[in-house]
C-alpha cells in the first residue's frame, strides 16, 4: 500500500488543507470529515485511531472502517480545527488524507443496501412459505384435509405476495429498462417466470387446486438476490479502493492574493488570472504561465516525455505536471483551445460517444434463452390442446415449463463467478472497476503498452557506468540537498554508505548544485553549469548529470528510466501465451527504442500523440483485434477509453485511472498476466455454469412438458442447480489458493 | 390440528421479529464494515457505538 502514498516521482505529495473537505453534519452544528487511512490493517490500528481522535477536544464521533480504510469524524467546529485531526493521526503514525466528499457521490452505496433489504425480506418470506409448503408436501402423502391445505396456501399467499412485490422490484425495473430499449436481458425471463408463477398460484389458491408455486417464486428471488447483492458488494469494494487511491491525490491550490497573502482553495474554484504558488515537488493545479521562478518541470505523466523540461517566466505549464527544482508562482490561464489538455478532453469525449455498448455474456445468453423458453411454453400449450386436454391443464403445464426453466442457475452463473474473481484480484492489488471488465479482458488477443510509467517505473535511475567511487560519493553528497529526480536517483544509488560533508551548498534552479569540499569547489548539474565542451555528446536515450571537482575533468552520470522489475519476464510470458505486443510511446525515439529492444517488442512507435495512439488502436480494432491498452499518462487516457479493455497502474494520472477498467497496485507488471489469467478462468467457469444449467434444463423441461413437475420437484431441482452452479464458481478461489501455496 | 391456531401465528411472529431485527441492524449501518466488525471483538474494553 505504501507506494500509493508517494507520488510517481517519489516526491512527497503536498497535501490538501483538510478544511476544504469538511462538510456540515445534517443534525445540527457539527462538522464532518472522511479521512482515508491506507495503513490501517488490524484491530490495534482501529483502536489507536479511534482512541486518539476521542482524546481530541470537541470530537464527538470517530469511527474507523476497516473494509474501506476510512475514518469518519464528527466534531464541534468551534472547538477544533480540522488540521488538528490530521496532525493527531500523524503523531501516532498514521497518514490520513481528507477524502473528497464529491467522490463519495460517485459510488452508489444505497444500491447494495436496497438489495440487502430486499434479500432480507425474500429470505424471511422464503423460510416461512417453505415451512408451510413442506407441511403440505408431507401432508399430501398422509392425512391432510383439503381445508387445511387451503388454509396453508392462503397463509403462503399472504406472506409471499407482499414479499414478492417488494423483493422482485430490482428485476422488474431492470427488465423494464431492457425491454424499453428493445433489448433482452436475463431479468426479462426471470420477471416473467416470477409473475406467471405467482399469478397462477393465486388462481390455484382461489380454486383450491392441488399445486401452488409461491415457494418456488420466492426462493428463486432469494437466491438471485444473494447473487446480485454479492456482485454489487464486490464491485463497490473495488470501486471504493480505487476512490481511496484518487483521494490520496486530493490537492488544493495555494492562491497568492495581490497583497501577498496566501490561502488554500479547491482546484475547481481557480479562475483565470489568479496567481498560484507551486512548491518544488508539487503538481501544477491548473494550466498557466510561469510568473516568478526558474525550475524544471516533469511532464512525464502528461506527455510520456521522460526528460524534465526547463521553464522560466513566460513559459506555459500544464495542469498535472510536476514542478521539480524550485518554487514558482504561476498565473492561471483559461484553458487554451489548442492546448494538449483540451485536446485530450476532446478526444475523451469523442471516445465516450464512439464506444459501443458491450453486450455481456449473460445478456447474450438471455437473447437465445428467453425466446426458446417462451417457444417451448407455447409448444406445451399447443401439444396438450392437440391431445384433447382442457385449456387449464394445458396452461398449467406451460407455466410449469416456464417455472422450471426459470434461470435461477443462469442468473447466478455470472454474478457468483464475478464475485469470486473480483475478490481474488483485489487480494493481488488489482481493482476491477467496470462491471463487464472481466468479460472483455478474457477476449483480448493484443496488448498495447505505453512506455513511461507503465513499462518503466517512470523515474530515472543511475546507469552503471565507469565512475570512480569517490566521485560518486561526492556527487551523492551534493545531490542530497536537491529534490530533482536525477539528484534523488543519484542518492538512491549509493544506498546507506557514509558520504563526505560539503559546505556552502546552493542550488541554481534549472542548472545544478554547487558545494565546497575543503578548498575544492564542486559543481553538479547540466552541461552549461559544469562547462562541458560540446564534443562529449553521447546519445543513449536517457538523461545525464555532470560533476566537476575544482578544475578537474568533468565526469558524466547517465540515467535511464528503468523498466519495471519484472517487465522483461512479463513481456516474454505474454508472448509465449500468444499475445501480440505493441509499444506506443509519447517519448522520444531513442528512449522508446531502448525500451522496445530491451523487452523484445518488435512493433513500437515513438513520439505518438494522443490522437495517434487512438488511430493505432482503431486500426487494430478494424483488423478484428481485441486490444488491451495498458497506460498511465494523461496522454493515454483517450486511448484507454477507446481500447476494448484497459488497465492503469495505481500511480497513473487520475484521469487515466478514471478511464481505465482495471487498476493494478505495486511495481510489478505481472499483474497484467494475473488479471488476464483470472478473466479467462472466469469465462471458462461461466460457460461451465451455463452448461450445468442447460443439463439441468434438459432433464427438467421434458418432465414439465409432460406435466410431472409438482412444486416439490420444482423446488428440489431449482435449489440443486443453483447450489451446483455456486459450488462450481467457488472453484476459482480454490485454484487461487493452490497457486498461493 | 387446532394446535395450528397457536403455532402458526407464533412462527410468523418470531419470523417477523427476525426480519425487523435484520432491517434495524441494516439501517444502523451494522453491515457497513464487516472486516472491522470481525476485528473489533479483540478490543479489551467496551466498544460502544458513540453518539
Amino acid at each position: 500500500m505504501s507506494e500509493a502514498a508517494v507520488d510517481t516521482q517519489g516526491a512527497p505529495v503536498h497535501r490538501a488543507d483538510p478544511g476544504l473537505f469538511v462538510r456540515a453534519d445534517e443534525s445540527g452544528g457539527q462538522a464532518k470529515l472522511d479521512l482515508v487511512v491506507q495503513s490501517m490493517h488490524c484491530a490495534g490500528c482501529m483502536r489507536r485511531i479511534e482512541r486518539a481522535l476521542g482524546e481530541l477536544d470537541g470530537v464527538s464521533f470517530a469511527r474507523a472502517n476497516l473494509s474501506t480504510k476510512r475514518v469518519a469524524v464528527k466534531w464541534d467546529p468551534a472547538r477544533l480545527q480540522p488540521a488538528a485531526i490530521v496532525e493527531k493521526l500523524a503523531s501516532i503514525g498514521f497518514e490520513a488524507v481528507p477524502f473528497d466528499s464529491k467522490l463519495i457521490g460517485m459510488l452508489d452505496e444505497s444500491e447494495g443496501r436496497k438489495l440487502l433489504r430486499a434479500m432480507g425480506v425474500a429470505g424471511f418470506a422464503a423460510a416461512n412459505v417453505m415451512l408451510l409448503s413442506v407441511s403440505v408436501w408431507s401432508g399430501l402423502v398422509s392425512d391432510m384435509e383439503p381445508e387445511t391445505r387451503a388454509l396453508f396456501y392462503w397463509i403462503s399467499a399472504l406472506i409471499a405476495l407482499p414479499a414478492i412485490a417488494y423483493a422482485a422490484q430490482p428485476f422488474y425495473r431492470s427488465a423494464y429498462a431492457a425491454l424499453r430499449k428493445r433489448q433482452m436481458n436475463m431479468d426479462v425471463p426471470i420477471s416473467l417466470a416470477v409473475t406467471l408463477a405467482t399469478g397462477m398460484s393465486i388462481v390455484q389458491t382461489v380454486v383450491n387446486a392441488e399445486h401452488v408455486y409461491f415457494d418456488a417464486s420466492i426462493t428463486l428471488l432469494f437466491f438471485l438476490l444473494i447473487g446480485r447483492y454479492l456482485d454489487v458488494q464486490a464491485r463497490n469494494r473495488a470501486c471504493s479502493a480505487a476512490q481511496n487511491l484518487l483521494g490520496l491525490r486530493a490537492m488544493a491550490a495555494t492562491v497568492v492574493d495581490a497583497d501577498g497573502a496566501q490561502r488554500s482553495m479547491p482546484i475547481e474554484a481557480l479562475e483565470p488570472g489568479m496567481r498560484v504558488a507551486v512548491a518544488a515537488g508539487a503538481r501544477m493545479p491548473a494550466d498557466g504561465v510561469v510568473a516568478i521562478g526558474i525550475s524544471d518541470v516533469d511532464t512525464s505523466l502528461v506527455t510520456g516525455e521522460s526528460l524534465p523540461e526547463p521553464v522560466r517566466p513566460g513559459a506555459h505549464v500544464f495542469a498535472g505536471t510536476l514542478n521539480l527544482t524550485a518554487p514558482m508562482q504561476v498565473t492561471v490561464t483559461a484553458r487554451d483551445e489548442h492546448s494538449l489538455l483540451s485536446e485530450i478532453v476532446r478526444l475523451m469525449e469523442a471516445a465516450e460517444q464512439g464506444r459501443s455498448a458491450y453486450v455481456r455474456i449473460a445478456d447474450r445468453a438471455a437473447r437465445i434463452y428467453a425466446p426458446s423458453v417462451h417457444v417451448m411454453a407455447l409448444a406445451t400449450v399447443l401439444f396438450w390442446l392437440a391431445m384433447g386436454s382442457s385449456f387449464v391443464t394445458a396452461l398449467t403445464n406451460a407455466i410449469a415449463v416456464l417455472i422450471v426453466t426459470c434461470p435461477c442457475a443462469l442468473g447466478l452463473a455470472v454474478p457468483v463467478v464475478q464475485v469470486v474473481a473480483t475478490g481474488r484480484l483485489l487480494k493481488r492489488g488489482i481493482l476491477l472497476k467496470a462491471a463487464d471488465g472481466l468479460e472483455r479482458l478474457a477476449e483480448v488477443d493484443t496488448i498495447v503498452f505505453d512506455k513511461t510509467g507503465t513499462l518503466t517505473l517512470g523515474r530515472p535511475s543511475l546507469v552503471d557506468s565507469p565512475v570512480a567511487t569517490p566521485d560518486l560519493a561526492i556527487a551523492a553528497a551534493l545531490a542530497r540537498s536537491s529534490r530533482h529526480p536525477l539528484a534523488r536517483a543519484l542518492v538512491e544509488s549509493v544506498g546507506a554508505k557514509p558520504l563526505p560533508v560539503l559546505d556552502d551548498l546552493r542550488e541554481e534552479p534549472g542548472h545544478g548544485l554547487e558545494g565546497r569540499l575543503g578548498d575544492e569547489v564542486i559543481r553538479l548539474g547540466n552541461r552549461e553549469w559544469v562547462e562541458v565542451g560540446e564534443g562529449a555528446s553521447i546519445q543513449h536515450g536517457g538523461s545525464e548529470l555532470w560533476l566537476r571537482r575544482g578544475t578537474g575533468k568533468p565526469v558524466c552520470f547517465r540515467f535511464m528510466d528503468k523498466l519495471r522489475p519484472d517487465a522483461v519476464e512479463a513481456i516474454r510470458e505474454l508472448k509465449i501465451r500468444g499475445f501480440a505486443i505493441e509499444l506506443l510511446s509519447g517519448d522520444r525515439e531513442p528512449a522508446a527504442r531502448a525500451a522496445a529492444d530491451a523487452l523484445g517488442i518488435a512493433v513500437w512507435r515513438a513520439g505518438a500523440r494522443p490522437d495517434a495512439k487512438i488511430a493505432r488502436l482503431k486500426e487494430l480494432a478494424a483488423q478484428g483485434r481485441k486490444v488491451l491498452m495498458v497506460g498511465d499518462g494523461l496522454n493515454d487516457a483517450p486511448a484507454l477509453r477507446v481500447a476494448h479493455v484497459s488497465m492503469s497502474p495505481a500511480d497513473a494520472s487520475d484521469v487515466s485511472q478514471t478511464a481505465a477498467d482495471f487498476i493494478f497496485q505495486g511495481a510489478k507488471l505481472g499483474a497484467v498476466i494475473e488479471a488476464i489469467e483470472v478473466a479467462r478462468k472466469s469465462r471458462r467457469l461461466v460457460f461451465e455454469n451455463f452448461a450445468l444449467a442447460l443439463a439441468y434444463n434438459a432433464v427438467a423441461i421434458p418432465l414439465a412438458f409432460a406435466g410431472f413437475v409438482t412444486p416439490l420437484i420444482a423446488a428440489v431441482a431449482m435449489s440443486t442447480s443453483s447450489i451446483t452452479v455456486t459450488l462450481n464458481s467457488l472453484r476459482l478461489s480454490r485454484t487461487a489458493r493452490e497457486v498461493n501455496e | 390440528m387446532n394446535i395450528l391456531v397457536y403455532l402458526m401465528p407464533a412462527a410468523l411472529f418470531l419470523g417477523c421479529l427476525g426480519l425487523i431485527g435484520f432491517l434495524w441492524s441494516l439501517k444502523s449501518s451494522q453491515y457497513d464494515d464487516l472486516d472491522g466488525a470481525a476485528e473489533r471483538i479483540l478490543f479489551d474494553d467496551e466498544d460502544l457505538p458513540r453518539e
